[in-house]
């Protein structure tokens, strides 16, 4: 089995448009959740979210790229062109064949679809833009990330609900570590932050009006946010036989299906997916120093993820750091996991633990270590990040410094 | 700004040209305008004079809509405004 590295890193979310942006945020504990501004947000009863604020696409594309690229697809290209030239690589010849991109999103072009049911539906238009179908489907992302550069290996999009990006970056490590591919691009992302998208959410009552606050005993629900991030994940002997800057070693994966209920989260289902990851990296519990939380802020998820996380490390539950970064970005359901992804690479590469902000109130039931309200420094050898989804499917990544 | 300066001014758009670069004997190959922008083009017209153009993709040769030449694309929408304005009235 060959090593896997991340050697490139890119953003866009409610904290920042690159990475450098986003650790300052993270560092600072800066909350990147405001007041929503889209058309008819006064008729929602959920108006606070993680938005990317004062962004122009007219800045970034031209014309014809708008009329093919969905909000999230803009925010998957910005974010690979950060991860791609991080990493120095540029795809021609055997390198490009076997290269691929693997992308999470849960909702895909939410937006596209809402505009032109707004067109055909309120509007009353018999006709919609021939583009529609390419714009909104859940793989354009991807695939504009393979146009765009040149990347001809396997290539897929992966749909998890709120674990989608772990689950192709469990994905895309797999392939990079079985020989297949030597790079991989990764990650994911989501925008909808729409009318229609945040109504949807609504209906199921798990939204907070105020504020995301994780594991804090007054938290009264999830916050939802948008952006991307893509990782570029580079075979080690590859990566160092160019000099590469390796920003860190992801060392295992672990996945489960709770199999029992469609929303409600299975600790034992969770407990798995963290055990299997431990596993799978050959790492015993007490190695682990930081985990960046699935952290919803809602009571099912804290409190079953606390109990998971007590359960798959026992007394070194008490010793180990587990933060939420959804307070500052919110939740950004299919692309979560690869914003968070970053704060692991911060603990593990800069020292730093990014917080849970809001925190305002011990919960028994969350009685860990949750970095409270602001970042530490801390020198930690391995990190996890943590997702678990609606539908009961968890996917759970180990990092380690290098 | 009469049909055929309406068109030439969509055509030039979706090609990214000047008005002045595009000209009734040009095509939309001649343009560089290819399917994808072929079927954004009869959209665009489609919106400009609220008519419907019949077109399929699949057998454009087979489509009442003559493609051959801006000309051509011209005279097309010509007769489907009086077409379509004739149903409306009637309808």
């Amino acid at each position: 089995m060959k090593r896997v590295v991340i050697t490139g890193a890119g953003t866009i979310n409610a904290l920042g448009i690159s990475v450098a942006e986003t650790f300052e945020a993270m560092r600072e504990g800066r909350c990147g959740i405001g007041a929503l501004e889209f058309r008819d947000v006064e008729r929602l009863s959920i108006r606070i979210g993680g938005q990317v604020k004062g962004y122009d696409p007219e800045a970034q594309f031209n014309r014809q790229q708008i009329a093919l690229y969905d909000r999230f697809t803009q925010f998957t290209l910005l974010a690979a062109k950060e991860a791609i030239a991080q990493s120095g690589l540029i795809f021609s010849g055997e390198l490009a064949e076997t290269s691929g991109v693997v992308l999470g999103t849960a909702g895909g072009g939410v937006s596209t679809w809402d505009d032109n049911y707004r067109s055909v539906y309120e509007a009353g238009k018999n006709r919609v833009h021939p583009f529609v179908v390419p714009k909104l489907m859940n793989n354009a992302a991807t695939s504009h990330v393979s146009m765009e550069h040149n990347l001809k290996g396997p290539t897929f999009t992966v749909s998890t609900a709120c674990a989608s990006s772990n689950h192709a970056m469990a994905q895309a490590f797999s392939m990079v570590r079985s020989g297949m591919s030597k790079v991989m691009i990764t990650g994911g992302s989501e925008s909808m932050l729409c009318f229609g998208g945040v109504k949807a959410w609504e209906g199921l009552r798990v939204m907070s009006r105020d504020a995301c606050r994780p594991f804090s005993a007054n938290r009264n629900g999830m916050v939802q946010g948008e952006g991307a991030g893509v990782f570029v994940f580079e075979e080690y002997e590859h990566a160092r036989a160019r000099g590469a800057d390796i920003l860190a070693e992801m060392i295992g994966v672990g996945m489960s299906s709770d199999a029992a209920d469609i929303v409600m989260p299975s600790r034992r289902g969770a407990t798995r997916a963290i055990t299997g990851a431990l596993r799978d990296a050959g790492i015993s519990p007490d190695q682990v120093g930081y985990i960046n939380a699935h952290g919803t802020g809602t009571a099912a998820n804290d409190k079953t993820e606390s109990a998971a996380v007590a359960d798959a490390f026992g007394a070194h539950a008490d010793d180990l750091m587990i933060s939420s970064t959804k307070s500052m970005h919110g939740h950004l359901i299919g692309g979560t996991g690869a914003v968070e992804l970053l704060a692991c690479i911060m603990a593990l590469r800069d020292g730093i633990i990014a917080p849970t902000i809001g925190y305002e109130e011990p919960d028994p039931e969350c009685a860990l270590d949750v970095v409270p309200n602001v970042a530490r420094e801390a020198n930690i050898d391995v990190a996890l990040n943590n997702a678990f989804a609606f539908g009961g499917l968890n996917a759970v990544l180990a990092l380690r410094k290098i | 700004m009469d049909i055929k300066d309406q068109v030439i001014a969509l055509i030039a758009e979706q090609a990214m040209l000047e008005v002045s670069d595009v000209s009734e004997t040009s095509t939309l190959e001649s343009l560089g305008i290819d399917s994808m922008g072929l079927v954004e083009s009869i959209f665009s017209i489609e919106e400009a004079f609220d008519i419907s153009v019949p077109f399929n993709a699949n057998r454009p040769e087979d489509s009442d809509f003559d493609l051959t030449s801006v000309a051509t694309i011209i005279a097309g929408i010509e007769t489907l405004i009086a077409q379509q304005k004739t149903e409306k009235s009637i309808g």
